[in-house]
């Protein structure tokens, strides 16, 4: 490990340690978290003048309990939505607490004991944490140790830590006697104590068994959906089907007296019902005439208008050299001048558990409302603040709890059905579940915005002279309503829509890359890596594009604009590895053709090659492999498990999905009828190639998903002949396969 | 509008069940909200994405879609049922050395619908598994999943080798 990063310092100060009694057995061992550096050193280089502030929050975090038994319970900040968080921070703490794996614990820190102030998104969650939970776990190893000397008295000196067991001159105590032992004022904390080095950790850098996977083959585990609290109730919300619709009103009578109904709730900005029943609410709600105010009716005509290069605000995003002179269109400069345009659709999330709260406002006689949230929520810091607000009362009043999450991608970046279900509760002062049904998930989700790319390349002697890249999207960090806070949040590793949009071949002596930004009438956000897949669709097609007009083999005109710094040799480790992973040279077996793309996100380059084939008109991939280089790998299996499903999802959605707007709506809502990957069209064969240049976990979830629409439409141009310039990509009928 | 509440039986998991509910309640409420059985999941209400997959006497069904009172007389197996005292299932054996599971909430109606396939045909080829399996994840395990299966298969194969 090189100096530098061995001086880093997450923040943790001294006094930020705090120990306590638990209730129940064991101690708490809590710590402000303030992790400013970490968060800028994402920031770096990404964004020009927007800066976030992390917020220290008040009072201690809980990080860990020890219980008697000698088991550690990790409190993470950070939530499980698939990405196998939990398993790599048990690895971490593991390691530097010495402890074995199977006596790590971890659960959802609910927002009365800890509050991460960023939300669990942008492929940070172990890189983020890498630093200040090996600090923290070695810190209280320490305090550990001093404690057992005291009480073994035997010099501190003489112990060895082992399994969770310290011990010496023949005598030996657990982490839990210790704990079991020792007071709050009897604990002393050191200074930061020095980490140790990556070779002699046990856990971390092996494919360690998810600590979820048992619970989740048995069906055990509690998503929001099947979380309950005694005397539930449950409810349903009306929820517009038009764009644009703003509620003005309902008749609620036929609901009224509907079996099971206990109360009908009508707010100035929603209308819901509470009965006993699942069933029944759902009835009472189809009986509810809501009376909505809609402005326009929207057509898919009106938004692929408004989604132009050229359309909206502008905002330079990279540039180097003089790409605009080099590329207009006046034949002033040499060589061909090359421009093409293309397109992404709208995307749903379609996570499969959808969005919903349990919650209980409970009102008690001369004391304060307390309120409990069970959700599956990225967010749970602003969901606390949305029903402190809602109800009146003081953040401290509102308890958010995090279950596990059925899929996050983004789309519960935003969870204020967390409010409904707070109001209808109070309404009738029993805790309930309020869940949306398929059909409104899909039609009031958050979407991928659709895009618009205009690029245009002087080709100059078979070399790419200058190269320009117009993404015009829908808005996705700007339109959400707490900029400030998803700023912070997110930002630390994307900048939503630009996401990928930057021309990774710095080689290239002239490039500059423009984004569009549009105001679209129904809510855009987050979809796991966002801009990634379609701009580098466009990026990745064009430049293949490029090197078929210049002659070249697609990889080496790869290779050949690759700039010859930090990041340029991390994108040729990734290309050169696919490529010979794939045999790239030796080419596709009989009717079929190998695609390449590559991509780096949030810092992680990716590169990919497929193999397609076109049968009774439809792509078919056949086999991918993808060179990854997210630097120290944590978990060698779970980084595979996430390129795998990257991959999958991201070829569902370059061949599949795709939102329409007809007659006001989104459409369609349904699964099936918005098609996605099903087994059948999964790959049968995914090789992944890990690299690590470096020794710091770096991204993930998302870098995966960026080359594999371009890759695909590459591999198809040189089967078919058809360059396809817009997701989903469709073959146009001809007498392929 | 709802049928009136009706008593069933059934058997859950080998444990006999009576409810008094409407005849056309969906099982899968039934399971979930009355028995307390929250291993199976909704994700549409529609029979469009198998999350909800039981077995109804063996059969794979997606018990959204399936009103209560067909179930009368009937024996269901949820995935809470699927493990016996000897250990996991075949299939959720399988599943933990493949490591499939990303979030898990598709997961139960997968291994459910893939313990039935394995009862009809105890060797799937790839082909019959791309035409039954047709659950959906969005996390998309499925490149795992199938490796999964065709272990399952030869868990499941060494097994009654074992008995016989
Ligand atoms: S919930 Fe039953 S098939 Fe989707
Ligand atoms: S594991 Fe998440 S939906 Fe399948």
């Amino acid at each position: 490990m090189s100096e530098a990063k061995k001086a880093k310092k997450s923040g943790f100060g001294r006094r930020k340690f705090l120990v306590g009694a638990a209730t129940g057995v064991g101690v708490i061992l809590g710590a402000g978290y303030l992790s400013r550096d970490l968060g800028r050193r994402y920031m770096a280089g990404m964004i020009h003048n927007l800066e976030p502030s992390y917020n220290n929050e008040a009072g201690p975090n809980l990080w860990f309990e020890i219980t008697a038994e000698n088991r550690v319970i990790l409190h993470s900040p950070k939530v499980e939505m698939g990405q196998g968080v939990f398993t790599g921070l048990a690895q971490i703490a593991a390691d530097e607490l010495e402890v074995p794996i199977e006596n790590m614990e971890v659960v959802h820190a609910a927002t009365d004991r800890h509050v991460d102030p960023r939300s669990t998104g942008g492929s940070d969650s172990i890189a983020g944490l890498w630093n200040p939970l090996r600090e923290l776990s070695a810190t209280l190893r320490e305090m550990l140790k001093s404690r057992a000397a005291e009480l073994l008295d035997v010099e501190r000196s003489a112990l060895t830590v082992d399994a969770g067991v310290i011990s010496g001159a023949g005598k030996s105590m657990t982490y839990g006697e210790v704990v079991a032992q020792t007071q709050e004022s009897e604990w002393v904390v050191p200074d930061p104590p020095p980490l140790k080095d990556v070779s002699e950790y046990r856990y971390v850098g092996r494919p360690i068994a998810r600590v979820d996977l048992q619970d989740k083959v048995l069906g055990s585990p509690i998503f929001g959906f099947d979380a309950a609290l005694p005397d539930m109730l449950y409810g349903a919300v009306v929820r517009p089907d038009k764009i644009g619709a703003t509620f003005l009103g309902a008749d609620t009578s036929a609901a009224e007296g509907m079996p099971g109904v206990v109360k009908v709730v009508e707010e100035p900005d929603f209308v819901g019902v509470v009965a006993e029943s699942q069933i029944q609410a759902e009835a009472a709600k189809k009986a509810i005439r809501a009376r909505w105010q809609v402005d326009r009716n929207w057509q898919q005509a009106d938004i692929e208008a408004m989604l132009k290069v050229g359309e909206g605000t502008a905002f330079e995003i990279q540039k180097a050299g003089d790409a605009e002179d080099l590329l207009s269109a006046d034949g002033s400069a040499d060589g061909d001048l090359i421009t093409a345009e293309y397109s992404s659709p709208i995307g749903a999330h379609a996570q499969m558990e959808p969005n919903g709260t349990v919650a209980y406002v409970e009102t008690k006689q001369g004391a304060d409302d307390q309120v409990t949230i069970l959700i599956s929520t990225q967010v749970a810091k602003i969901t606390r603040r949305e029903v402190a607000e809602r109800l009146g009362l003081d953040e401290r009043q509102v308890n958010v709890k995090t279950t596990f999450l059925g899929g996050g991608f983004g789309r519960r970046l935003h969870t204020p059905n967390a409010m409904q279900a707070a109001v209808l509760s109070k309404a009738v002062g029993r805790p309930v579940k309020c869940f949306f049904d398929r059909k409104e998930e899909f039609q009031n989700d958050t979407f991928r915005p659709p895009t618009h790319h205009v690029l245009k390349a002087r080709l100059n002697g078979g070399r790419i002279e200058a190269l320009e890249h117009h993404v015009s999207s829908g808005d996705v960090a700007f339109g959400s309503p707490f900029i400030p806070e998803l700023m912070e949040t997110v930002l630390g590793a994307d900048l939503g829509a630009w996401r990928g949009g930057m021309i990774q071949y710095r080689g290239i002596p002239h490039h500059r890359a423009v984004s569009w930004r549009v105001k679209l009438p129904f809510a855009t956000s987050w979809w796991r890596s966002l801009g990634l897949l379609a701009n580098t669709f466009a990026i990745e097609s064009f430049i293949d594009e490029l090197a078929e007009k210049a002659g070249a083999d697609p990889v080496q005109f790869r290779l050949d604009h690759l700039a010859d710094d930090e990041a340029g040799r991390r994108m040729r480790g990734v290309i050169e590895a696919a490529r010979d992973r794939a045999r790239w040279a030796e080419g596709a077996g009989e009717g079929r053709a190998l695609g390449f793309a590559a991509s780096t996100d949030a810092g992680t380059p990716a590169a990919q090659v497929v193999e397609v084939s076109v049968e009774r008109g439809e792509i078919k991939v056949h086999r991918v492999v993808c060179a990854m280089d997210p630097g120290l790998a944590v978990n060698p299996d779970q980084i595979r498990a996430q390129c795998e499903g990257a991959i999958i999802m991201g070829q569902s959605a370059s061949l599949y999905e795709e939102m329409t707007v007809e007659d006001g709506a989104l459409t369609p809502t349904i699964y099936g009828a918005y098609r996605m990957a099903l087994m059948r069209d999964a790959p049968k064969e995914i090789d992944v190639v890990i690299l690590e240049s470096t020794d710091e976990p770096g991204a993930v979830g998302e870098p995966p998903l960026g080359p594999i629409g371009a890759a695909i439409a590459n591999g198809v141009f040189k089967l078919t002949g058809q360059r396809l310039r817009s997701l989903p990509l469709r073959i146009a009928s001809t007498n392929q396969g | 509008m709802e049928e009136l509440p009706v008593q069933i039986s059934f058997t859950v998991n080998g444990v006999a069940q009576r409810v008094e509910v409407a005849g056309d309640t969906p099982l899968l409420w039934v399971l979930r909200d009355l028995l307390d059985l929250k291993g199976t999941k909704y994700g549409c209400g529609k029979a469009a994405c198998g999350a909800c997959t039981i077995h109804v006497d063996g059969e794979a069904v997606r018990s959204c879609s399936f009103a209560v009172k067909f179930a009368e007389g009937k024996e269901v197996t949820t995935i809470e049922g699927l493990s016996t005292e000897g250990g996991l299932h075949p299939v959720q054996q399988a599943w933990v050395e493949e490591v499939v599971p990303q979030c898990g909430y598709c997961q139960p109606g997968f291994i459910m619908a893939t313990a039935a396939l394995l009862e009809k045909i105890p060797s799937p080829t790839d082909q019959d598994i791309d035409d039954n399996i047709v659950n959906v994840c969005r996390c998309a395990t499925y490149y795992r999943m199938r490796k999964a299966i065709h272990r399952a298969a030869e868990i499941r194969g060494q097994g009654s080798e074992e008995r016989s």
